[in-house]
């Protein structure tokens, strides 16, 4: 079954901007938050990830701080 | 296999050498762990020829596409030795070795950290190197920069449409930055210009609360912020290329045709002792190199294949 996944993200954000291409590459659906003009889910994110960094990836509910290209592949099952 | 080259890094410097690699029919690859280098990290860039306006993101995708018209192979690696061996170079990363003829390193720079206590404890839980990125998550907060060169200024004028103040914490007598942004940032209310001023150290609990700084000559003052972005200047990615002569800030040493101390060695852009760091000019210097790499494989061709 497919994995629910969530990028918060800024628009201008190098590692942002690289782990949506990952995804769009191998296929993954997922939900872009764009937190620079959504600062409700700005704060869901610093809340939920305990720091400032964006992106922040949520795989099913794993959270991977930054464009850690392996842990995505493996929260994806991927190779 | 041995390449006729590996291009190090895929900043401007990188990127243009590789376009330049290939058009010559070069047998070639790319190692960086990134696309753009410091490019993809730059707001507004205004003086890349051609491009009257155009953000670092935007620049980094046409740099991208660029590569991609001539399908250069790119291996998202660190590299972590470069040494010589008679007649080739081996290159060692984290999950290789790669053998080439000639090598162009192009591995740019990264910024430099202050050094201060709490620093490293509030790296990303407010304190970040890169205003582009992480800017927008301090909408109406006050915020702090520390630097006052072009990155600096930039970092100010980008916070300036976001936080709701702004105290740009400069350690010389005065801004050093391009004259068209100081005034961008003089001009503005939202922020405060501290010269002659150096942070101390960062205080918080889970986020960053305040950074501490003093004015020379003056006490310790605290600032109450929730952001500290710093821009204080950056050190060259060349620790793996320990052959390579160096200068006393570890920049490599390059000659006009971009040569190293070593034959078959060439460097460009911001990690090599060339005066001024801009993209046009790491840009043209990869070019440069590039042609240099292709010019001695031809003059060493029947000493190479031996």
């Amino acid at each position: 079954m497919d994995k629910k996944v969530l990028v918060y993200s800024t628009p201008t954000c190098p590692h942002c901007i690289r782990t949506k291409e990952f995804l769009k590459t191998n296929n993954i659906i997922f939900e872009d938050i764009d937190v620079s003009d959504n600062t409700e889910k700005g704060e869901e994110m610093v809340e939920r990830s305990g720091q400032m960094g964006v992106p922040v990836i949520d795989i099913d509910g794993k959270l991977i701080i930054g464009f850690d290209q392996q842990a995505i592949k493996e929260a994806l099952g991927i190779q | 296999m041995i390449y006729d080259l590996i291009i190090i890094g895929a900043g401007p410097a990188g990127i243009t050498a590789s376009v330049y690699a290939a058009r010559k029919r070069m047998n070639f690859l790319v190692i960086s762990k990134d696309i753009g280098g410091q490019t993809a990290w730059s707001g507004d860039i205004e003086n890349y020829t051609g491009y009257q306006f155009i953000t670092g993101p935007d620049l980094t995708a046409k740099f991208q596409e660029h590569i991609k018209k001539y399908n250069v192979e790119v291996k998202e690696e660190e590299v972590l030795d470069l040494r010589s061996e008679s007649k080739i170079i081996k290159i060692k990363t984290d999950k290789a070795i790669y053998e080439s003829k000639t090598v162009i390193v192009a591995s740019g720079k990264t910024s430099m950290e202050l050094g201060v206590p709490g620093e490293n404890e509030f790296k990303n839980k407010g304190l970040t190197y890169c205003a582009t990125c992480d800017g927008p998550l301090f909408s109406g907060k006050k915020v702090a920069v520390i630097g006052g060169g072009n990155s600096g200024l930039d970092a100010a004028i980008q916070l300036m449409k976001i936080a709701e103040h702004i105290y740009l914490i400069n350690i010389t007598d005065e801004l050093t930055g391009d004259p068209i942004m100081q005034q961008e940032v003089r001009n503005s209310d939202k922020v405060t210009i501290l010269n002659k001023t150096q942070a101390v150290a960062v205080f918080g609990d889970k986020f960053v609360k305040g950074i501490e700084v003093e004015t020379k000559g003056k006490s310790k003052s605290m600032l109450e912020v929730a952001g500290i972005f710093v821009e204080i200047g950056l050190v060259p990615n060349s620790g793996f290329a320990k052959e390579l002569e160096k200068n006393e800030a570890d920049e490599i040493k390059v000659n006009s045709f971009n040569e190293t101390n070593i034959p078959g060695v060439f460097a460009a852009g911001d990690v090599t002792d060339v005066p001024e760091k801009q993209i046009v000019i790491a840009a043209g210097e990869g070019s440069k190199a590039a042609l240099s790499a292709f010019k001695y494989l031809i003059h060493n061709r029947a000493r190479l294949k031996e």
